[in-house]
């Protein structure tokens, strides 16, 4: 269309090398500016997948180095061990346990500290004081609670003449009270997303809501949940992605047992690939977790197309 | 409001906040406790002695953790911050061919799990040298889908005016990046560098993986190690390894939560 | 001083639509030129991309005579003022008006000196180290002025520079402008969508509508004498009044029974039996007892304190406007008798919109051969 249009002037051709040069520089000024991010994605993040997604096709030695070509048998092995279906189950639960309970109970400390009161401040400090937590001290400190003979827990049970449980050693527990001590750890995070959702709904809706006349509850769900659910659609992907990439709190409090119950995924990478010397094994199970993460994220934006109410 | 809904919501508050704080708490208690107070489950010290902190930076070379960690963290944010302001410049004000592809590729970066690929990245930091080093902490981390995107945000809210302006004075790109994008959203960079500092100090895995000695590793898994060490004997000690951990980031998190609240919402949102 | 010409200039965003259509002006050193035009018109395109900031489609952009098209924004040695004033929020006035003086190299003390001397012609001295948001919009409105003025360059765009001012602070920047235009010299190539603005500022005007260039002209020729109904009916306030009307014999009959005499060379020049008939709402009044008049009904009276605009059905579903001089105490609803001053007819072709005669023109023309 230009072309057809471009005025056979003897200015033209002139036009055309000077916007050609202009277009040569500002992608040469763009490259500069990406190109550090580009290298370091480059280098660590889509070369270590590609070869995430080789080594599993390996078996590898001791160093990490594929010897022979395996196809397929890495994950056939995997599909066929009780231990890689113990992790799964572990992952599966421990995500069940963790997202869910997590985000509805950062959503209802949103709400809760979205009231125009005094000295909310203080309590919107006390709720999102897990953000500043390490996975490690926060680890340290849930052992000490569930610590069988002197942690919180069991003196409760014990005030209350329950026998005492082993809450970390008990293969029954173990999975779920790591669960409980995450969704502690996570729930600072959420909340000041959420809270942050919460104060973004415009406050005209909820006046014209007054002036109608309508119940809390009526409210909440017609206007504040709906309004909100950008936000928790996207503190859900978060949550999800990062409950499948849990690791350290497994490696603190139960180093994936007892019984392998709280084998979760990347604790068994880590294991096969570190402890194990078993790299194509745990490649495998890497590549796997990416198809999880894929699928869960494709999902998210699939649901999140149809269902989520934008403003 | 009326006054007993003022109460009712009040105590829920009280509640709810007692419930999550407690554990902090507790573990800033128990720090100061004596081993025998530990056993007999006291919740409250009978005197607020130093003893376990003391003991604490004999038992483990604490202070070189909290150094490496603090060195750690800001290069991290140093190098997330020029990376992801760089990046989300050039996708908001500099027009080529191909900016839209690179885009979608730093969306993908989103999309791999970063511990789907430890194990290359290990054997690659191996091969470079960098294990038991800073290079090796630090640098596979300075390039951040999430940091980039929150800043392209930013940047986005800068009227085109201001760029057309500085292109009819002739002012060059980087001149006009470092002179006016940069100080125009200084919030929103301070908010990228509280949670780049954040997340940087509080990383586990990674620096489990690529430090095995003292004069390198970091105060997490300083953590670990005491943990390891002195279980069930020395509680107090161990507290107070916790508190020296989690004070750097509660104080910066209290000090930047509203800018944090409204910055995240920011970058999850739009 | 520039010169700027276009030489069919057009500008397709998508490669489908024209936004701009071969527009052909060339704006003269020193002039104040003002585009003036219904939103959306393309008066901002074009302004961006005599500035550089938009790439040119078709046609030729020159500058002094030298081709420009592909020239960058920097290249083109001129100044712009943007409708938010694009200040740098986190600069002072200060430092603002003398960003990017660097790049022409020119020193420290020259800076100082002349962004000195810019401040005092705007009167901006005592606000230097006070940052955009702790001025006022008029105020920030000069910083945007000294900043254009600063780097002296011999032309000039203004796009809406106004538009964010309220009416009285409009009315004294409007003399501000001009006057600073005039005492420096420059050429000027100024966007505004207000006619009055256009009327009161230009040398010369484009009045530009759907990327068509409808008329350019001097603004009191533009007025006495619309090109086509468009220009009639956007400058004027109020605008022209039109109404079809149809010629039989020597008379043009409006809305079936209201008529009034055409001269032989109005006549000569009608091909058609239809026309659209214009009159400004200045050259309808009360009839007196002894002139014929037309009686019609009073729908609205606005008293504006030196005039009196009347609103009166006219035709079907026709209203029409007049404007007089002083206080009228005429009630709506009333039924007065108008007349027109058959001195200043307009006829435009009813299918094209067209002029086809204009007595105001054909009367300067004659002026001007007697005189
Ligand atoms: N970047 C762009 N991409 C596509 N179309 C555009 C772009 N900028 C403007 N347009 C279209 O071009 C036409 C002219 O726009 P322009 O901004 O020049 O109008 P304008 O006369 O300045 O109007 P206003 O008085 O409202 O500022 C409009 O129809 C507009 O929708
Ligand atoms: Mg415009």
């Amino acid at each position: 269309m230009t072309v057809i249009r471009q005025e056979a002037t003897s200015g033209s051709t002139g036009d055309w090398h000077l916007e050609r040069k202009r277009a040569w520089s500002n992608w040469m000024t763009g490259m500069m500016f990406l190109l550090p991010s580009l290298i370091l994605f480059g280098v660590f993040l889509f070369y270590p997948m590609v070869r995430t997604v080789y080594l599993s096709l390996f078996l590898t030695d001791s160093q990490g180095v594929p010897v022979v070509f395996v196809g397929w048998e890495n994950f056939v092995n995997l599909f066929q061990s009780t231990s890689f279906q113990l992790s799964a189950k572990a992952t599966a639960l421990f995500v069940l346990y963790t997202v869910p309970a997590g985000i509805v109970l950062a959503t209802a400390l949103a709400i809760l500290a979205n009231q125009k009161l005094r000295g909310i401040g203080l309590f919107r400090t006390m709720f999102s004081a897990t953000m500043g937590m390490s996975v490690a001290a926060s680890s340290v400190i849930w052992m000490f609670l569930f610590n069988p003979s002197i942690g919180l827990f069991n003196r409760i049970l014990a005030a209350l003449n329950i026998p005492g449980v082993q809450w970390l050693l008990d293969p029954q527990y173990a999975l779920l009270s790591v669960s409980v001590a995450t969704i502690w750890m996570n729930t600072g995070f959420a909340f000041l997303i959420l809270l942050g959702g919460l104060q973004n709904i415009d406050q005209s809706l909820y006046e014209s809501a007054r002036i109608a006349g309508v119940s809390e509850s009526y409210k909440l769900r017609k206007i504040t949940l709906p309004m909100l659910s950008p936000t928790l659609f996207f503190v859900t992907t978060v949550s999800l992605i990062n409950a499948f990439q849990t690791f350290g709190q497994i490696d603190l409090l139960t180093r994936g047992g007892p019984m392998e119950s709280t084998n979760v995924i990347v604790y068994s990478i880590y294991k096969d690939a570190f402890i194990n010397y078993n790299v194509g094994s745990a490649s495998a199970q890497a590549v796997l977790l990416f198809v999880a993460v894929l699928i869960v994220t494709v999902l998210q934006f699939k649901i999140g197309e149809r269902k989520v109410h934008y403003q | 409001m009326s006054i007993g809904k003022k109460v009712l919501l009040y105590m829920a508050l009280t509640v709810s906040g007692l419930v999550m704080v407690f554990p902090i708490l507790y573990a800033f208690l128990i720090s100061f406790m004596q081993g025998g107070e530990v056993l007999q489950g006291s919740l409250w010290p009978e005197s607020f002695s130093l003893a376990n902190y003391f003991s604490a930076f004999e038992r483990v070379p604490l202070l070189t953790y909290l150094w490496n960690s603090l060195v750690v963290s800001v290069l991290i944010m140093v190098g997330q911050l020029v990376l992801c302001s760089l990046a989300a410049f050039a996708f908001v004000f500099i027009e080529f061919k191909g900016r839209e592809w690179i885009f979608y590729l730093f969306i993908s970066t989103m999309m791999i799990p970063w511990e789907a690929t430890m194990v290359p990245n290990f054997q690659t930091v191996q091969s470079l040298g960098w294990l038991n080093s800073y290079a090796g902490l630090t640098i596979p981390f300075f390039a951040m889908a999430f940091g980039t995107f929150l800043l392209r945000q930013q940047f986005k809210t800068i009227p085109k005016e201001l760029y057309e302006a500085s292109q009819i004075a002739g002012i060059s790109k980087l001149r006009f990046f470092t002179g006016v994008v940069l100080p125009v959203a200084k919030t929103t960079i301070t908010t990228l560098a509280i949670y780049s500092f954040l997340t940087a100090w509080n990383m586990y895995l990674w620096p489990l993986l690529v430090t095995n000695n003292e004069a390198n590793r970091t105060v997490q898994i300083g953590l670990k190690q005491m943990q390891t060490q002195e279980i069930a004997s020395d509680w107090g000690v161990v507290m107070a390894g916790v508190v020296m951990v989690i004070l750097p980031t509660l104080i910066l998190l209290f000090a930047g939560q509203k800018r944090l609240q409204e910055g995240l919402t920011q970058g999850a949102l739009k | 001083m520039r010169k700027v010409e276009l030489k069919g200039l057009t500008k397709s965003y998508d490669g489908k639509q024209d936004v701009l259509k071969a527009i052909d002006v060339t704006i003269e050193p020193g002039e104040f030129f003002v585009l003036v035009g219904p939103s959306g018109c393309g008066k901002s395109t074009m302004l961006r991309m005599i500035a550089g900031l938009e790439s040119i489609t078709a046609g030729e952009l020159a500058l002094d005579g030298k081709r420009a098209n592909a020239l960058s924004p920097s290249d083109r040695d001129l100044s712009m003022v943007f409708q938010n004033y694009a200040l740098y929020p986190h600069l002072t006035v200060e430092q603002n008006i003398t960003f990017g003086l660097h790049v022409k190299k020119i020193s420290k003390k020259e800076q100082k000196a002349r962004c000195e001397e810019v401040c005092a012609m705007l009167g901006l001295t005592d606000y230097m180290k006070r940052k955009p948001k702790e001025l006022s919009g008029g105020q920030r409105q000069r910083v945007a002025l000294a900043r254009a003025v600063v780097t002296q360059a011999p032309l000039c765009l203004m796009d809406e520079p106004l538009s964010n001012l309220d009416a009285k602070l409009r009315a004294k920047m409007r003399s501000e402008i001009r006057q600073l235009q005039r005492k420096l010299g420059i050429t000027m190539i100024y966007v505004t969508h207000d006619q009055t603005e256009a009327m009161t500022m230009a040398d010369r005007m484009m009045i530009l509508s759907g990327g068509d260039v409808q008329q350019i002209g001097r603004p009191l020729d533009v007025y006495n004498n619309p090109a086509n109904t468009f220009v009639a009916s956007f400058i004027g306030s109020p605008p022209m009044n039109l109404i079809e009307a149809e010629i039989s014999d020597s008379v043009l009959v409006a809305d079936g029974h209201w008529m009034t005499p055409i001269t032989a060379d109005m006549k000569a020049k009608l091909q058609t039996d239809k026309v659209t008939l214009g009159v400004r709402p200045e050259h309808i009044s009360l009839a007196k007892d002894s002139e014929p008049g037309f009686l019609v009904q009073v729908a609205n009276v606005e008293v504006l304190g030196t005039e009196t605009l009347v609103t009166f059905d006219f035709g079907e579903d026709t209203q029409w406007i007049a404007k007089w001089n002083g206080q009228s105490d005429i009630q709506p609803g009333a039924q007065i008798r108008i007349a027109v001053d058959d001195h200043h007819l307009a006829l435009y072709s009813t299918e094209t919109g067209e002029r086809i005669y204009c007595q105001a023109s054909e009367q300067a023309a004659e002026k001007k051969v007697s005189s």
